[in-house]
């Protein structure tokens, strides 16, 4: 089974190998034959998602935005592009793996005969990757790239991962780092009692539960993805939810961007809509908290942040997304949340007793299957 | 009645009619002068010793174009108290200013240098750098009285005789010379001015100073005067320099002295400095301090005309007294009178004149009667009358102006433009104007506005004059440069106005303001917009040009990594990737090549869509690698800059250095690409390039 999975491995790269070859080779053949150079590049913008009712993701469109080198808007993406294709090519011969980070300074250097750098910060470098990954049709883990180790998972379940064998039971209180690349030929999982996965937006929040012992007494797996899930994070629950069947059910902030959490996990993103199909996750449900729970809970006036204006420009966006729009029950949350005029971070919930969130909130919510999906 | 006999009462014991009489006498002109000697420029010692010097070089320029001959000047200042303390604000000097001109005949001596209002030019309208007769005079009556010394005059006015040696003092009281030396000698131009520094020795030598060749005739002036000697505005260095600009024909030597006095006290040092950082040389040499300002044009500014005055010029006065000398001279009939004494009077416009004064044909001059006189006067000016001649006028002309501004100003674009002739109060003008922009210029001061009357620089009281007023009231944003309401404007930005005019009308004996006709200042605005205009476009074309070279510095600082890149992921030869894309990035921003052309496309569509005056240095704007070389002049000093060799020109052109020689032999064939001053330059000889870039200059 080893062998068979190194064969697909090998096959996988000489398949991305020569998407890259092909690549370069169509720049030169246009260079060598007088055509102004140019990349077509898949948009990643809004107006390039759609909205698959059916299937409850977000998914890319057709259109491509031409990236033409002989225009001084493009010139330097162009070269950025490259470049890059360049290193990945390189990784994938040396059979290596590289972060998002060590690619980024792997090409990074003064451009000869000036002062100016390839790359200055790796904001620049992250995105032209995931430009690559749209106009190769290949996935990062298949550039042999890859992102830091970001969120934690503990739970009633035994991975498989690179060939060790971790059991998330005994993580101690750090939990499992989830990996950037949690495909199956790198996790597999083994045995898994729990019924369902909590999953939180951050890690202080994360520690409450696992201090708590929240996921042994309620027979779960517990994880956070320290504030927007990365895609390593979003994959695995992915996974545990197709393949095992486990509901996913998110504890978030009571905000914009809780709210947008929660979308990005359930329907996908804009920037990485084209990976919708293995990240989105349409049955993820939202538990809380409320715009309701301050009054349901009875929490004390200080829990109150005031929404700013841009929140609320952002409130309205949200719910403006064709995955809310017609739904009553989240039209009416957001609504209430404006009507408020204030957010709430999950640790609000801690004003009332320190594992009120633990031992009371979501127990009592779970029970009462009080949730948004 | 009370009142009256009180301030009979009351008035103090004073001079009596008749005892005031005792102390009526005649002033003469020369002791007015002496007196009031601020107005003629003898304000104070640092300005004394230029207005001698502007004196006697406007002398030699004006004696020497009259008598055809291509002046070689030589202005040489010696200071006599070389070992004064550094405290000293002022010091004695001796300036000697030697030409090639006509010489003066012996008997005129005295009277030139040694009586003021005594001269040729001001009697009679023609166009030239002197016009009241007071200049020399007054230089030498001014060193008379700071230094007691008498003016030494060397002057031969036929080539192969001996020289006459004059010693003069003028005696203010009586307006007279007082001769103390009178002799004959064999030396001009005076030997002992050859050896008077060893940079002078050394120019000697090369047959660059004072030789007798060139000196076949002319005229030394050597006045000892109380002065001060410092560079910077409103020296002698940049009156020098600006003559230089306004008179391309001429060559001039200056022997400054050994000590500059703005070097003594600091509080001036500062100054000087500043003056010399945002000034660089770029056409004079230097020998051993000895500065040289070439000669830039071969040919002498055509000959004027005298013309008669304009009825519509004249005053009543004037009037008068031009019939009363025509009754001494010539004792002929008003009708001819009115026809030989003035322009443009036909003997049908004569006659009606003589109707107009209630007299016949045959009137005699002497016989017009004041209140006649005044009918004529006013006849004069409701009559319609062609404007007077303008060929009395020898404007410095586009060519040579761009010649002169290009000599003396470093600057990447230089434009000029010459206006046809106008009246003011019936005396023919002609304004010109150039510009020069760019290149070694200060980008954020205000501009600099460099004034000339008849070739003369114009160095005081720019304020009141009619050039800076027009340059003011002109809209320089127009042109897309900044200008502060009311002000200047700012940028790297030299504007030379030019007036010439059978008599320009000065505001002081000093000549150094124009006086502000409406007509002049209007002429002024007009030049000065066409200059401005032709700069806009080529500002508006540099800017373009600006724009697609840096679009391509951003394409080829790009494509060195693609093309490796590349090379790296398919194995192709990088340098054959590199160069396909050098050549597409070149033909995307073509436009950015332009001036850099050798058959310069910019340059024709120029030439097509306006008329002359422009000239563009390529190399000043940063591009020297592809600057297209002026042609050099016969006598401009061997070139040290700019040369094709010192600037191999890129292998992808068509050798431009190849090309050259052709043109190089016979240099009046082909105007240079880039020196443009119109199709029909072609006749002429080409501009000079600038000599070399070494040297003290003011810009
Ligand atoms: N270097 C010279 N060579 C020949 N003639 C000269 C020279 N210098 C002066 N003259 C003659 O002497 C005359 C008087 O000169 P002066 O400088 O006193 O007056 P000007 O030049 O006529 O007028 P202005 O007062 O405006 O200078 C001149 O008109 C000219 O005829
Ligand atoms: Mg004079």
């Amino acid at each position: 089974m080893a062998k068979k999975t190194t064969h697909s491995v090998a096959e996988r790269d000489a398949r991305t190998q020569k998407k890259i070859v092909e690549l370069a080779q169509a720049i030169s053949r246009m260079t060598l034959s007088g055509r102004e150079p140019q990349l077509s590049i898949p948009t990643r913008t809004k107006s390039n998602t759609v909205w698959n009712r059916k299937k409850g993701i977000l998914e890319m469109g057709d259109a491509t935005a031409d990236r033409p080198l002989f225009d001084l808007k493009t010139a330097k993406q162009f070269m950025q592009t490259m470049l890059h294709a360049s290193t990945i090519k390189d990784l994938i011969e040396a059979r290596k793996t590289s972060s998002l980070r060590g690619v980024f300074y792997k090409a990074k250097h003064t451009v000869a005969g000036t002062k100016e750098n390839t790359f200055d910060t790796q904001d620049e470098s992250d995105p032209i990757l995931e430009d690559l990954e749209v106009a190769l049709a290949a996935l990062r883990e298949e550039l042999h790239v890859f992102a830091e180790n970001r969120g934690s998972m503990v739970g009633n379940i035994t991975i498989v991962d690179k060939g060790d064998e971790i059991d998330c039971r005994r993580m101690g209180s750090g939990g499992y780092a989830l990996p950037s690349i949690v495909e199956p030929d790198v996790i597999q999982f083994k045995k898994c009692e729990a019924k369902f996965i909590l999953h939180v937006e951050k890690g202080t929040v994360w520690n409450r539960f696992n201090e708590d012992r929240f996921w042994e007494k309620h027979n779960c797996i517990l994880t956070h993805g320290a504030g927007q899930p990365p895609r390593g994070c979003r994959r695995l629950l992915q996974r545990l939810n197709q393949e095992l069947g486990l509901p996913i059910i998110c504890v978030l902030d009571n905000d914009p961007w809780g709210h947008y959490i929660y979308s990005v996990i359930k329907q996908g993103s804009i920037s990485l809509a084209f990976e919708s199909t293995r990240l989105a996750i349409p049955e993820a449900k939202f538990l809380g908290i409320r715009a309701k729970d301050f009054r349901q809970c009875g929490l004390d006036d200080a829990v109150k942040i005031d929404l700013t204006d841009n929140d609320i420009k952002r409130a309205r966006e949200i719910a403006a997304y064709p995955w809310f729009e017609g739904h009553k029950g989240w039209q009416k949350e957001i609504q209430a949340m404006l009507t408020n005029g204030f957010k709430m971070e999950v640790e609000s919930l801690i004003t009332k007793d320190i594992s009120y969130v633990s031992e009371v909130y979501v127990p009592e919510r779970l029970k009462a299957k009080d949730w948004l999906d | 009645m009370d009142a009256v006999s009180e301030t009979a009462a009351k008035r103090r014991k004073g001079a009596t009619a008749e005892e005031m009489a005792t102390r009526q006498r005649d002033i003469s002109v020369s002791e007015f002068f002496a007196k009031n000697r601020h107005l003629l420029g003898f304000d104070n010692p640092r300005k004394a010793l230029l207005t001698a010097v502007k004196e006697a070089v406007d002398n030699s320029l004006d004696a020497c174009e009259e008598a055809g001959i291509l002046p070689e000047i030589a202005v040489i200042i010696e200071d006599l108290q070389p070992d004064r303390p550094a405290t000293a604000k002022s010091s004695r000097y001796r300036l000697t200013v030697v030409d090639n001109g006509p010489g003066i005949v012996r008997k005129q001596v005295e009277n030139i240098f040694g009586r003021l209002l005594y001269g040729s030019k001001f009697h009679r309208l023609k166009m030239s750098r002197g016009q009241q007769g007071i200049g020399i005079s007054a230089a030498g009556m001014y060193g008379l009285i700071t230094t007691g010394r008498p003016m030494v005059i060397h002057t031969k006015p036929k080539a192969g005789s001996a020289a006459h040696h004059i010693e003069l003092a003028m005696n203010t009281k009586t307006n007279r010379a007082e001769v103390t030396t009178d002799d004959e000698v064999k030396d001009f131009p005076p030997a002992r001015l050859s050896a008077i520094t060893p940079g002078t020795r050394a120019l000697v030598a090369e047959g660059g100073f004072l030789s007798p060749e060139t000196f076949r005739t002319g005229t030394s002036v050597s006045i000892e005067l109380e002065g001060r000697y410092q560079r910077g505005r409103g020296s002698v260095d940049e009156f020098l320099e600006l003559t230089a600009i306004a008179n391309p024909h001429a060559r001039i030597t200056f022997v400054p002295p050994s000590r500059d006095a703005g070097a003594d006290d600091d509080a001036s040092v500062l100054a000087h400095a500043e003056a010399s950082a945002a000034t660089k040389a770029t056409a004079t040499t230097e020998t051993g301090g000895v500065v040289i300002y070439p000669r830039g044009v071969q040919e002498l500014p055509p000959e004027t005309r005298e013309i008669q005055p304009h009825p519509k010029g004249i005053e009543l006065g004037i009037l008068l007294q031009m019939l009363k000398d025509y009754e001494a001279t010539e004792k002929g009939s008003l009708f001819t009178f009115l026809q030989e004494r003035f322009c443009r009077v036909s003997s049908a416009t004569a006659a009606q004149m003589c109707k107009a004064a209630d007299a016949t044909s045959r009137t005699r001059a002497g016989d017009v009667e004041a209140p006649q006189a005044e009918k004529l006067f006013q006849f004069f000016q409701d009559v319609k009358l062609p404007p007077p001649p303008t060929d009395c006028l020898a404007p410095i002309g586009v060519r040579q102006l761009l010649a002169g501004l290009l000599k003396g100003v470093s600057a990447e674009f230089y434009a000029a433009s010459s206006r046809s002739a106008e009246v003011y109060r019936g005396r023919p003008f002609q304004i010109e104007a150039a510009i020069a922009f760019g290149g070694d210029l200060p980008a954020d001061e205000p501009a600099r506005v460099i004034r000339f009357a008849n070739r003369v620089p114009l160095l005081f009281q720019q304020s009141a004059c009619s050039s800076f007023k027009a340059v003011l009231e002109t809209g320089w944003k127009n042109y897309n440069l900044q200008q502060p309401r009311g002000s200047l404007p700012v940028g790297p930005l030299v504007i030379m106005l030019h007036m010439a005019s059978v008599w320009v009308p000065f505001t002081s004996e000093s000549k150094e303001a124009i006086a502000d006709y409406d007509e002049i200042r209007k002429e002024m605005k007009l030049a000065l917009m066409e200059c401005g205009r032709k700069l806009g476009t080529y500002l508006n074309k540099r800017a373009k040009m600006r724009r697609e070279g840096e679009r391509r510095d951003v394409f080829e600082r790009y494509i060195g990594e693609i093309s490796k890149a590349i090379g790296a992921i398919t194995g192709e030869d990088a340098k054959r990737l590199y160069d396909a894309l050098h050549a597409q990035a070149k033909r995307k921003t073509a436009v950015a090549d332009q001036q850099l052309d050798e058959d310069g496309k910019v340059v024709r569509e120029q030439e097509e869509s306006d008329d002359d005056g422009v000239l563009i240095v390529p190399s000043a704007m940063g591009v020297a690698e592809d600057a297209a070389v002026l042609e050099p002049v016969v006598a401009a000093p061997a070139p040290k800059a700019r040369t094709p060799a010192a600037s191999p020109p890129k292998a992808a052109r068509p050798a431009p250095a190849a090309a050259k020689p052709a043109a190089a032999k016979k240099p009046a064939a082909a105007a240079p690409p880039a020196v443009r001053p119109k199709p029909a330059a072609a006749a002429k000889p080409p501009i000079p390039r600038r000599p070399s870039q070494d040297g003290p200059t003011l810009f």
